[in-house]
Order: C-alpha cells, then structure tokens, then sequence
C-alpha cells in the first residue's frame, strides 16, 4: 500500500493513559505516554512487568481505548481493531488449531479481504518458505514445535503485509536457544522489507538485539523512562558503560537492584 | 557450606558419531500395530463378553431367567426376518430423530441467546440447574395430559433429555474458547457473523460435539424406557414396546433380542458416526478434550 510520504510519523502515540477495570479496582496501566514510530521502524517498547507495554500494544492495536491522549495511524485516529495493525501475540494457540499452517495464512488474507482465494495461497506459500517451514505447510499446528508456531504466526502477520507489525513478546515463552534462534531469523526476514515493527519485551537482551529505537518504560504505572537509539549491539558508550548496564540503571534507578546494596 | 573450591579440572572436547547407531529410529513390529488399533482390542472384548454370557446361561440352564447367547441371535435373527423387529426399531429411530432435531433446534437458540448476553447465559445455567437433574421420564405424565397420547409426548420428553445437555456444553465450549482467539478474529476484521462461524463454533466444537453424544445417549435411553413404561401410549409399538410385549408372553430370548438390538444400535452411532466426527474433526486438530 503506498504510504503518501509527508515525513510525518508513521504511528504517533500522543499523551496516551489506559486503565483497565479488575473485579475489585481501576488500575492505571499507562500515564500520558507519548512516542513516534516511523516507517520502516524496529521499536521496541521495553519495561518491567507492571509497566503497561501489553496494554499499550493492545491499545495501539485497538482492542482498548485509551482515557485521555491520541494514537493516530498514518494520521488516523486507531478506532478499534483492524488488518493494517496486524498482532504477534506470546500465546501458541493464536493460530487456528483446525486450520493448517498454509490455511492459518490463507484464512488471514481472505477473512480480512485482503487477497481472493487464487492469491492468497501463493503468497502463503511464499511466505511459509520464507520462514524455512515448505515442508509442514500442510501440517496442523498441534504437530508444531513452539518455536514453529511462533514462526508460522509471524509469516501469517507478515503475509499481511500490514502498515506496522505489532509483536507482543513473541518470543517469552520460547526456551533460551530456540529464542535466540527466533530473533536472528525475524531479523533476516526484516532485513529484506521495509516492514515497520513494534516489538514489545521485557528482556534488555533482546531489546538490544531488534531495536534500533528504544523506549523504556517505567512501572506503575507506566511512563516514559527514556527514548534511546539501539545500535543492534550491546556497545560501549563514551563513558565505558554496556548499553546494557545504562538501561538497566535507568529501569531500576533509585531501587535497591541487588542483595549487595544496603540501605 | 566448607570453604574451599573444587579442584582444577581440563576441559573435555569431543566429536560426535554421525553413523553406526544400532537404531535411530526403528518401525513397530506387525503385532504391536494390530493391537494398538483400539477397534481390535474392542472387538475381542465383546467376543469375550459374547463368550462369557454364553458359557453362564448354559452353565444355568434355565432360558426363561437368562437365555443363551445364541438362543438370542437365533431369536433376534427370526424377528428380523418376519419384519417385526426392524419394523419397531425402525418406529423408534424416527420418533428419537424427531425429539432429537427439535431439542438441538432449541439448544441452539438457547446458546446462542447465551453467549450474545449476560443474562441469557444465567438464564441458561439456572434453568440448567434446574432440569438437568429431573430425570425426563418423569415428565410423560404430564406430557401425556398436555400432548395426549401420540407422539407428540414422547417427542417433548425427548426434547426435556437432549436440549439441557447439549445446551450446557455448547455454552461452556463456547465460553472456554481462548480470548487469543477471539483477538486474532478481530484483528483480521471479521464481523459477528464471520467470527461466530469461523472461530466460536470451531472453537467450541469439541465441547459441542461432547453434548451431542451425551444427548444422544439421554434421548436414546429415555425412549425406550417411555416406550417400556407407556409403549401404548405412541400407537404403534417402538423398541420398549416390542420389549415389554415378548416380556409378557414369555418370550424371553425376544426380549433379549430386543435389548441387544438397543445395544448394538448404541455401539453403531457411538463408533460408526460419533467416532468418525471426532476422528476427522476434534482427533486431527489435536483438541481432543
């Protein structure tokens, strides 16, 4: 789709708060959060559990409004749920357990209308290939390893090819090495579009790993902490210190963060 | 916790083996096969059954109490040739057909007045709580005074069996489907109708298809012990009829005949139609509940 281009942001995020409602209380999960997502983008929003990043992402994918602040797509006011923000979700069971690999795509593009039936299973096809699974397309998902579930999700969400790739820890419940695996192969398949991606974690590592822009967020409720460029590595600044260690003194900052300091 | 470190150790590097494993992966041998097919190991249970059964009615001697296994088929086979026992199973299948349609008719719009609202769903569990437990038999009388003595009885008893066991499960099949789900219809835009029928139903559909068998199995033995109690009471005789009538005239390998018929139409539609649903439905998705 072409995206008249007006150098504005792609998605703009503007004083947003979110409360959701519990059985006993309101709880604030977000307070006046401002950020700017441009196209072609890697943002990753990365703050402890607590800090509102899901709900953030969900807002942003429309499933909840926000109390008071804008989110605009494309200079769009977001009004609810729709197939230009297409989700990544954490859990396995987002794909369809009676479809198989090539009909959890081919149902994305056809129920959203995006491709007829003829296209959609060409593109599925393509896209299947892409994330090196030609050989269980026409499995089900219950066959699949969690890692390639995960993976048949985001050739589906990319198979969309959407406005912004909205990912909600994709890859937590994942173990460490198929992890590891997961974001070097979402990076190659990154590398080779102009797909913008916003990349919800709460691990530093992995923040590090996918971002080249990074926001950081503070818990309860959640406000922005800093905006910082990622390099892709974890380098060393001019004052010596990791990436790393920086985020990590600004996420815990004016916290005990280990059993060695005393009050 | 004692002080000092664990000796120095070098480290170890090794290659390993590409080939000359014993086995890797090595096929079931034929036996193992066979008898991993749950339709063999049942069917050689009812042969044991049929043997059992056997070898005590002959060890009793005494066909008025417990006929043989044999007598019976003998009967059964007699019956089905003069017509009289496929003519009332027959009777009986039609008036379960009926029942069973219209109480699925109704425990779709009750589900589906449950899941669109709150409190259709508290209506459907206290109504639930309510009928589920009231055996349906115990309704014929009143129905008999309401509907007279046709089918028309029998067909609302028939409804009373099914609708609150098919109704119940629907419902909680359709609550248990995962909100992952219902976010991933709404992000791929499909309206109301679309997602009830693309994702709700599928999602539900190992619950659904739970209450289907468990309402059969409640219509089918409702039946027939409305036909036993009040066989007259649907004109022409069904199933229990043809039962109690051989009963009376001590006809008893007929009343076993009849009994076995009512088993052997249970096994049919429990492994022939529900079995196969559940294979190519529930069983391939790995949902199986």
């Amino acid at each position: 789709m072409p995206v008249p281009d007006t150098g504005g942001p792609l998605l703009a995020v503007r004083g947003v708060t979110l409360q959701y409602k519990t059985e006993e209380r309101i709880v604030t999960a977000t307070y006046r959060v401002s950020f700017d997502v441009l196209a072609g983008d890697r943002f990753v929003i990365l703050g402890p559990s607590g800090c509102g990043k899901s709900t953030l992402l969900k807002a942003i994918g429309g499933y909840l409004k926000p109390v008071e602040g804008t989110i605009r797509l494309n200079g769009h006011t977001v009004e609810g749920p729709g197939p230009d923000r297409v989700f990544v979700f954490q859990e396995f069971d987002q794909l369809l357990p009676w479809k198989t690999v090539t009909e959890n795509i081919t149902f994305a593009l056809t129920a959203s209308g995006k491709t007829g039936n003829g296209e959609a299973a060409g593109r599925a096809r393509r896209f299947i290939d892409k994330v090196n699974l030609t050989q269980f397309s026409d499995s089900y998902p219950h066959v699949l390893s969690g890692g390639m579930k995960q993976r048949v999700a985001i050739a589906r969400a990319m198979a969309m090819e959407p406005e912004i790739l909205l990912m909600d820890e994709p890859f937590a419940a994942l173990d460490a090495l198929t992890r590891d695996k997961m974001q070097e192969e979402l990076l190659q398949l990154l590398g080779g579009t102009q797909s913008s991606v916003l990349f919800v974690t709460h691990s530093i590592s992995e923040a590090i790993r996918i971002g080249n822009r990074i926001l950081l967020l503070s818990a309860h409720p959640g406000q922005v902490r800093a905006e910082i460029n990622g390099p892709g590595d974890d380098a060393v600044d001019d004052t010596g210190r990791k990436l790393s260690e920086r985020i990590r003194h600004m996420l815990f900052d004016g916290q005990t963060t280990g059993r060695n300091t005393t009050p | 916790m004692n002080g000092h470190a664990p000796r120095a150790r070098p480290e170890i590097t090794r290659h390993v083996q590409a080939s000359g494993f014993d086995v890797v992966e090595r096929p079931l041998g034929l036996g193992t096969r066979i008898w991993n097919q749950s339709a063999v190991r049942k069917a050689l249970l009812l042969v044991v059954l049929a043997l059992v059964w056997e070898g005590y009615a002959r060890w009793l001697a005494n066909p008025l109490l417990f006929p043989t296994f044999t007598s019976t088929i003998a009967a059964g086979a007699r019956a089905i040739v003069s017509g009289e026992l496929p003519r009332s199973t027959a009777f009986t299948i039609q008036l379960l057909l009926k029942g069973y349609a219209a109480g699925l008719g109704l425990a779709i719009l009750l589900t589906a007045f449950a899941t669109a609202t709150r409190i259709g769903g508290d209506l459907l569990e206290t109504l639930t709580s309510m009928f589920n437990p009231l055996p349906s038999i115990a309704l014929l009388p009143v129905a008999m005074i309401w509907f007279g003595l046709g089918d028309g009885s029998v067909i609302f008893v028939l409804v009373h069996a099914v609708l609150w066991a098919v109704a119940l499960n629907a419902y909680s099949g359709c609550r248990a489907v995962s909100p992952t789900l219902r976010m991933v219809g709404q992000n791929y835009g499909l309206s109301r109708l679309g997602y009830i029928r693309r994702i709700l139903l599928p999602g539900a559909f190992p619950s659904i298809l739970t209450g289907l068998k468990v309402g059969w199995a409640f219509a089918w033995r409702t039946l027939i012990a409305a036909e036993l109690v009040f066989g007259v009471s649907s004109g022409s005789g069904g199933l229990g009829w043809y039962i109690f009538e051989r009963k009376n005239q001590l006809l008893i390998p007929n009343v076993f005949a009849g009994l076995l018929t009512v088993i052997v139409f249970g096994l049919l539609v429990e492994n022939l139609v529900f079995r196969t649903i559940e294979r190519r439905t529930v069983g391939r998705w790995g949902m199986q509940t």
